[in-house]
């Protein structure tokens, strides 16, 4: 490469971004760019995986066939979304089982959101509906991202989402023109998912100091405020299809502004939950690391096995 | 635990017959059997394709982006090459 300051590479990766001139692996790019990449994507990436946990709890115990075959087609979705995640998170220089250890160390975070138990059936159409509908929302933006693996990732990423919430709010329907009984279950699921759904946005504008430096670098296209009240806004008329209570009392449709307005966050419960306290983090990352560690000796095998064969080949 | 990773490679996909292959991201596998197997669970869920290649990583030689200028400008500037750099008479017809 030519001699040029940082300064100048760094005016000119600028310029790209500004002209939305995607950033490709082997382009020059700041220290920092590259670092908020790693952390958000593999964090992504993370939470495709973690987030296999919940649901696959009910794969054995769903109701019928049709949705048996359903959950396992959504959930082996995620695996492959977690993979897309891995895939891209390696083009920008990371070491794939570093991040994988980071998140079994504690040291890397995943959406707060997997660290809530689905006790109910009616928490996995839930889940579907509204966690699966939050992730579109911030996935749609982030098919414009300026690193060009990162969106792409996520264009394909959104064409599969699109039936997870689709699947879920069809269950959601099922039971809501059930019994009582199944009525009562999926407002009991919503009343425990509707908050930390809004929490998957992430901290309040004034309180995430890195987010004018994304979207000055275009990794992030709105602010997780913005994203939030889009959530809100296209949630709140299906929740009245269903039928459902949307458990804020300060909920209202406000003439002016042309949003919903809502009560203000338990931000406590947000960093509770994101720093280990919520009431599956520690059952989560126990079930990764048993995953990695008990499932070792498989890869060792096959990497064995793959050695073995190319030494005979060559032999 | 063992540090060794298994390879990267690189997944190609022809998405109907006619078509060429196109590259679609990649994966770890410890041999090419594998890799295309994965790759088949990762990148072809919904009918996205007919044909899987995969190559390792390793093997793949990629211009350095720094030097686009001077390796692709010789293209920018022969216009000549275009058909549109051309005049013809009026009335010409099939050309
Ligand atoms: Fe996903
Ligand atoms: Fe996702
Ligand atoms: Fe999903």
């Amino acid at each position: 490469m030519k001699t040029m300051d940082l300064q100048e590479l760094e005016k000119r990766f600028q310029e790209k971004i500004d002209k939305e001139i995607k950033i490709e692996p082997n382009d020059w790019m700041p220290d920092e760019y590259r670092k908020t990449l790693i952390r958000q994507i593999s964090q992504h990436a993370h939470s495709e995986i973690v987030g296999m946990l919940p649901e696959g709890n009910w794969i054995t115990r769903a109701p019928n066939l049709r949705r048996k075959a359903v959950l396992l087609a959504k959930v082996q979705d995620e695996a492959g979304h977690g993979l897309y995640l891995y895939s891209s998170v390696e083009t920008l220089g990371a070491d794939r089982e570093a991040t994988i250890d980071d998140l079994h160390s504690g040291k890397a975070k995943y959406s707060s959101i997997f660290n809530y138990p689905a006790v109910t059936w009616a928490d996995i159409g839930t889940i579907g509906w509204l966690v699966d509908g939050a992730a579109i929302m911030n996935q749609v933006a982030l098919c414009r991202c300026s690193y060009g693996p990162y969106a792409r990732g996520m264009v394909k990423i959104c064409k599969e989402e699109s039936f997870h919430q689709r699947q879920g709010f069809e269950s959601l329907v099922t039971l809501c023109n059930g019994t009582p009984t199944q009525k009562a279950m999926a407002q009991d699921a919503m009343n425990r998912f509707w908050w930390p759904a809004l929490m998957m946005f992430g901290p309040s504008d004034d309180e995430s100091p890195n987010s004018a430096q994304s979207m000055k670098w275009k990794i992030k296209r709105f602010s997780n405020d913005e994203l939030r009240q889009s959530f809100v806004d296209a949630t709140v008329p299906q929740a009245e299809i269903l039928g459902l209570t949307i458990p804020d009392p300060n909920l209202k449709w406000n003439e002016e502004t042309g949003h919903y307005d809502f009560s203000p966050i338990n931000w406590d419960e947000f960093w509770q939950v994101v720093n280990g306290n919520g009431p599956c983090n520690k059952e989560r990352i126990e079930a990764r690391t048993k995953a990695k560690e008990e499932g070792m000796w498989v890869r060792e095998a096959a990497m064995a096995y793959a050695e073995k064969r190319a030494l005979k080949k060559t032999a | 635990m063992s540090n060794r990773e298994w390879p990267l490679w690189e997944v190609f996909i022809r998405s109907k017959q006619g078509l060429n292959h196109k590259h679609v991201g990649s994966l770890r596998a410890p041999d090419a059997t594998l890799a295309l197997e994965n790759a088949r669970d990762v990148y072809t869920r919904r009918s996205e394709g007919i044909s899987i290649w995969v190559v390792e990583s390793n093997y793949v030689h990629a211009s350095d982006p720094s030097d686009a200028d001077s390796m692709f400008e010789p293209s920018d500037t022969k216009v000549y090459r275009h058909p549109t750099f051309y005049e013809v008479p009026e009335g010409i017809k099939h050309m």
